[in-house]
């Protein structure tokens, strides 16, 4: 505890400064510095700004919402990432591992199938990331065995894979001119569509999941360890697993039924967070957030103005995630013996 | 206080490990668990830190059955010193010392300043103040060992249960190991440890408990038990016996 968390803090903060900064200003639309912020001062003290009507309404209305939700969505995905590791002992976890992902997924295709509203699609991915991971913990508790944990991402696996079939099979039925771009698009995870509306049905599970896990920082520093460890240190293992992947998924599936299915994040973050401020959940857990919230802020940004239409933010993370976690494997192997 | 093992039956939901086996072991006093490989130590050892349930018999701890106990409270008795291991994440040697007070927390709490005092302690008796702020992953493995031992005495327990506490280390850290098991006992603390050395067990046990295929060949003070020929049955294998006038010692083949 004596070496400071604080330089690694800054950094996280730094970076989720500059993503502000870039998402605000950056875009077809171009924003000056000093606009965004007479526009931002004149909103927090209720009086009238200097700029533009066009100019405000780009801040307030246009990216305000996008910038708000990209930054919930990556601190969601981070922070779930770094419960997932820790609880499975395993820095190769992300926040899917337990199927969140997948029963998300077939729930909104489901959603798209039947033509429903944007907020009843985004319940259904909501519900199916919750489902998919209560069946796969009541599957893997089912199981005896001695390593539950292994079980646990196993019956993920075996789980995840059938959801992904039953994904398969939406897409196969579907009208392949109205249907199919929307369920291709939502699959590949897009914040396009983000807006004031989605804001609380995202914020709400993403404070409560995160409060959860921040509470539990001490108790899930000594998860990480072996479980007759954990155990015999004092911990109920078994309740308390329960209540990680409880808090941890809510997130997820928060994120996942705004923004669509978004790899990578909650994989490599933590990893990031890490080296930054070591494996102490105290500290590791805000730093992830930060870090999460800058990380996809800038990747959005990139989404958005790097080609003439918006790429799938999936494709981005996963262009940037893959050789960034090869780099990791090669050089990082001090964060994780 | 006592932790006593009457009549247990022990192993898992899919195979017996050991039958009949009663073991008892007070506070001040230092048992030692030999036996061969596959002979149930782990087990045993499992079953009286009630990591895994007896499939017959009973575990008691104090007056009470160890099941009476919460996870938590058994914490606050029995500590469990696991055999050397490398973690996942690179903690420092504070933190994972620290973990230690876990059981004297709240779910909630992170540990306070007083945890800190005790881990603080713990640290500088078994001398490994100066690896304090290392990540334990880099640390060699008799340092490793300190450093569950302090752990274990941070738990502020009355037993510490110990699986072969010397299977990894020099010789040297073996020694040191040996005296710090003996000198837990002289603080009052209840000794439970496996070993596959003989000699480690008469310099540090006042008794010893052969196991061999799930059951109790023998039990006793290790001056008594000790001995060739019990040793020769235990393993089945010769063992030759070094003595000078006070001392003895074993040496296998």
């Amino acid at each position: 505890m004596t070496r400071s968390a604080l330089p690694g803090l800054a950094i996280a903060t730094a970076v989720l400064c500059v993503g502000l900064l870039l998402a605000f200003t950056v875009g077809r639309y171009p924003v000056s510095v000093a606009d965004l912020f007479s526009v931002l001062l004149a909103k927090i003290s209720g009086q009238t700004a200097g700029a533009s009507t066009a100019v405000q309404s780009v801040i307030l209305q246009v990216r305000g919402p996008r910038v708000l939700a990209a930054v919930l969505v990556g601190a969601a995905l981070a922070v779930a990432g770094t419960a997932f590791q820790g609880l499975f002992r395993n820095p190769l976890v992300s926040p899917d591992i337990l199927g969140a992902s997948s029963g998300a997924a077939l729930g909104a295709v489901i959603g798209i199938f039947f033509s429903l509203g944007v907020l009843a699609i985004q319940a259904l991915a909501f519900a199916g990331g919750l489902l998919a991971v209560a069946a796969v913990y009541l599957i893997g508790s089912a199981v005896r065995a001695r390593d539950p944990i292994l079980v646990l991402v196993l019956t993920g696996v075996v789980v995840g894979a059938l959801l992904g079939a039953g994904v398969g099979l939406v897409k196969y039925l579907a009208d392949p001119y109205n249907q199919l771009p929307a369920m291709t698009f939502w699959l590949l995870g897009s914040l396009a569509a983000a807006n004031v509306t989605d804001l609380l049905p995202l914020f709400g599970p993403v404070a409560i999941g995160s409060a959860v896990l921040i509470a539990l920082r001490w108790r899930m520093n000594v998860m990480s360890l072996h479980e007759e460890e954990a155990r015999s240190l004092g911990i109920a293992t078994g309740p308390l697993r329960v209540a990680i992947v409880a808090a941890a998924t809510l997130t997820t599936s928060a994120s996942v039924a705004t923004a669509g299915i978004i790899g990578w994040v909650g994989l490599v973050v933590p990893h990031l967070a890490r080296s930054l401020v070591g494996p102490d959940f105290a500290r590791l857990l805000p730093t992830a957030a930060i870090l999460g919230g800058g990380y996809l802020l800038l990747i959005d940004t990139l989404a958005r103005t790097a080609a003439e239409v918006e790429i799938p933010l999936g494709i981005l993370t996963a262009v940037v995630g893959t050789p960034f976690f090869i780099w990791l494997l090669a050089n990082m192997q001090k964060t994780w013996s | 206080m006592n932790i006593e093992g009457r009549n247990l039956t022990i192993g898992y939901p899919d195979r017996t490990v050991g039958h009949g086996l009663d073991v008892a072991l007070a506070t001040g006093e230092v048992l030692a668990l030999l036996g061969p490989n596959g002979g149930g130590k782990t087990t045993l050892l499992k079953t009286l830190l009630g990591l895994l349930r007896p499939k017959a018999g009973e575990v008691r701890l104090g007056d009470k059955p160890l099941n009476n106990y919460s996870i938590r409270e058994r914490a606050r008795v029995i500590a469990y010193v696991p055999q050397v291991h490398i973690s996942t994440f690179a903690f420092m040697v504070e933190t994972v010392v620290l973990m230690g007070r876990t059981a004297h927390g709240g779910l909630f709490s992170r540990p306070s300043a007083k945890d800190r005092a005790v881990a603080q302690a713990a640290v500088e008796r078994f001398g490994i103040a100066a690896l304090a702020t290392r990540p334990y992953t880099m640390i060699s493995g008799g340092e490793r060992q300190l450093v569950l031992l302090a752990r274990a005495l941070a738990q502020e327990p009355q037993f510490i249960v110990l699986d072969e506490p010397t299977a990894s280390l020099d010789f040297g850290n073996q020694g040191k190991v040996m005296n710090e098991i003996r000198a837990l006992a002289r603080s009052g603390h209840g000794v439970l440890f496996t070993t596959h050395d003989p000699n480690h067990a008469l310099r540090a046990a006042d008794r010893a408990y052969l196991l061999r295929e799930g059951k109790r060949l023998d039990e006793g003070p290790v001056d008594t038990v000790l001995q060739r020929a019990p040793l020769e049955a235990l393993y089945g294998a010769p063992v030759q016996l070094i003595s000078d006038e006070n001392r003895r010692a074993f040496l296998p083949g």
